[in-house]
């Protein structure tokens, strides 16, 4: 079987669920080779092994993290060359997808970006235009780099032992030419990242104020769900910009999203059409939200939520 | 200062997004074309910095005749000219060979800072900035939402799912803007009539230098093998709140073992 390069989402070590979900992917298509970049692979070996990485290519270098993307890009062009990989597979998130371009170019190969599945040949499947088309794609010549959205494959536990190899490549002063000189890290809690969880609780215009968002937080806190937020909320700053779903903020795909006081314009659909199961909680029974959801309430979100949250916490 | 700024033409998302049936392309004449909403943060952003440094910003657009409606709006909020890359073996292009086109039109019109949104609104493919950065050799400096600069150093926050990255680089740049950077000014109807007379210049493939074997739906690097409309979700069950409403969303999130 050939290998299927999967570059490794980690922050400081601690792997995103997206990696396990790549890893699976790989499987189907081939033998899995996880790629790490940075310091901090001993504290995740386990995790990627129990996730069916057959090979780890180790790519410890500092260098290669203190740069935007070009470095990583340099990497996996190298070893995508060297090891005669199938296909390269990154996340589908903001960085994912611009290593994915980069590399693209380098191989002078196509990139298939926002993939929720893969088939047999390199197949990918789309969901398009805010969900409402299913396209298919495929790259015509060289090795397919594809970015996977986060949640769209189950992982499963496939436990394996890598073969480990410490891998390097030579930077050009192009790759080093934008310097990353410092990492902010914003303080967001103990909720999970918007785009990885499984369960998203989302506020909309109908909160009314950044001080109601607590409600929202609550009924969030109770199911261990990620806090989103619709445009209205955020424009009218309520809600912090980063936590936008929506055509021009986050996709996400959870197993459960819940859109309280969002009316669902398409430009917020844009971002959560192909969640799995969708709750709504909207006073305008003629919102458009209540056209996706599989139960929806309409009434007053300052009752209904608060009443949620408790009967959760009730049952836990 | 030379500050270039890439504008696309998008179909608007109110209205229906289609692709046609017989090669898997944009239906252009289905939707209304408007500006991708990103790209107005772009052309604010190279306004501002215009006006605290100086020179000159140029709009460039891909696309067909049309997409004059949008340059047009560029111009009125205030960008100085444009140039439109637009030939017939254009349609079709992937992300990787616009970024090819694209770079041989920046080879054009000079520049010393390419000013983008960060993705458009109807491909959202997100890789247009870094696939320019690797073809130009310049840096990267995407996902801005703070730009500053001073002299020939650029330093931007770079947005990040933890925060944001500081990253430091020197002209000429790639930057790529995330909504929220700026708040985009409207067109003034001063500036509506004065883009009327801003001049607008056409390039075709061989003015730009374009490889007529490297562009175009046939030449494609990915290809879409089919589509077809998502199924309609099955309606679901909706309830008018009597005083229970909470309590009958948990007993729904129970009975799919959520809680």
């Amino acid at each position: 079987m050939s290998e299927i390069l999967v570059l490794v989402d980690h922050v400081d070590g601690e792997v995103k669920k997206v990696t396990l979900e790549l890893l699976t992917l790989a499987n189907r298509l081939g033998d899995a080779a996880a790629v790490w970049v940075g310091a901090g692979y001993e504290g995740s070996k386990d995790k990627l092994a129990e996730y069916g990485a057959k090979k780890v290519y180790l790519a410890a270098d500092e260098e290669l993290t203190s740069y935007v993307v070009a470095p990583k890009a340099a990497l996996l062009a190298q070893l995508a060359q060297d090891k005669g990989a199938a296909a390269v597979l990154v996340a589908a998130t903001g960085e994912g997808k611009e290593i994915a371009g980069r590399l693209a170019v380098k191989l002078g190969t196509g990139v298939l970006t926002d993939v929720v599945d893969v088939a047999e040949g390199f197949v990918a499947e789309h969901s398009i235009f805010g969900g409402a088309i299913v396209a298919h794609a495929k790259v015509k010549e060289g090795t397919p780099v594809i970015a996977v959205r986060p949640n769209s494959i189950a992982p499963e536990a496939a436990p394996a032992t890598p073969a480990e190899e410490q891998v390097s490549v030579a930077l050009s002063d192009t790759d080093k030419a934008a310097r990353i000189v410092e990492r902010v890290v914003e303080e967001k809690g103990e909720r999970p990242d918007l785009t990885e969880a499984a369960i998203v609780v989302s506020g909309g215009r109908g909160v009314g104020s950044a001080e109601n968002f607590k409600i929202i937080e609550g009924l969030a806190d109770s199911l261990g769900a990620a806090v989103g937020a619709s445009r209205a909320a955020t424009d009218a700053g309520w809600y912090p910009h980063q936590f936008q779903v929506g055509q021009t903020g986050k996709t996400v795909s959870p197993q459960l999203y819940i859109a309280a006081g969002i009316s669902g314009a398409i430009q917020h659909r844009a971002g959560m059409q192909t969640s799995k199961t969708i709750v709504a909680i909207n006073k305008d029974a003629e919102a458009p939200i209540f056209e996706l959801v599989d139960f929806g309430v309409v009434g007053d979100l300052f009752q209904i939520v608060p009443q949620l949250t408790e009967e959760i916490n009730k049952r836990k | 200062m030379n500050i270039v700024v890439l504008v696309k033409q998008v179909p608007d998302t109110e209205s229906p997004r289609k692709l046609k049936s017989d090669d898997s392309t944009l239906d252009r004449a289905a939707a209304d074309g408007v500006i991708n909403e990103l790209d107005e943060y772009a052309i604010e952003e190279a306004l501002r910095i215009k006006e605290a440094h100086g020179g000159e910003v140029t709009v460039l657009t891909m696309g067909p005749d049309k997409a004059t409606d949008s340059i047009r709006k560029a111009l009125a909020m205030g960008a100085d000219k444009a140039v439109h890359l637009v030939d017939e073996a254009l349609a079709g292009s992937d992300a990787l060979q616009t970024s090819y086109a694209i770079a041989q039109a920046l080879g054009q019109t000079g520049y010393d800072l390419v000013v983008l949104g960060s993705e458009s609104t109807d491909a959202r493919t997100g890789v247009l900035a870094a696939m320019l950065a690797e073809r130009l050799g310049v840096p990267q400096l995407s996902l801005a939402n703070k730009v500053e600069i001073e002299g020939s150093a650029i330093k931007i926050q770079r947005q990040t799912d933890y925060g944001y990255d500081r990253v430091e680089a020197s002209l000429p740049a790639v930057v790529s803007v995330v909504e929220k950077i700026n708040e985009p000014r409207y067109p003034s109807f001063k500036g509506i009539m004065a883009a009327k007379k801003k001049p607008v210049q056409s390039l075709g493939i061989a003015d730009a230098g374009i490889d007529a074997g490297q562009v175009g739906l046939a030449n494609a690097a990915t290809e879409v093998v089919d589509f077809a409309e998502a199924p309609p979700r099955a309606q679901g069950q909706i309830v008018t709140d009597e005083g229970d409403g909470g309590v009958k969303v948990a007993e729904f999130l129970a009975s799919k073992k959520f809680v």
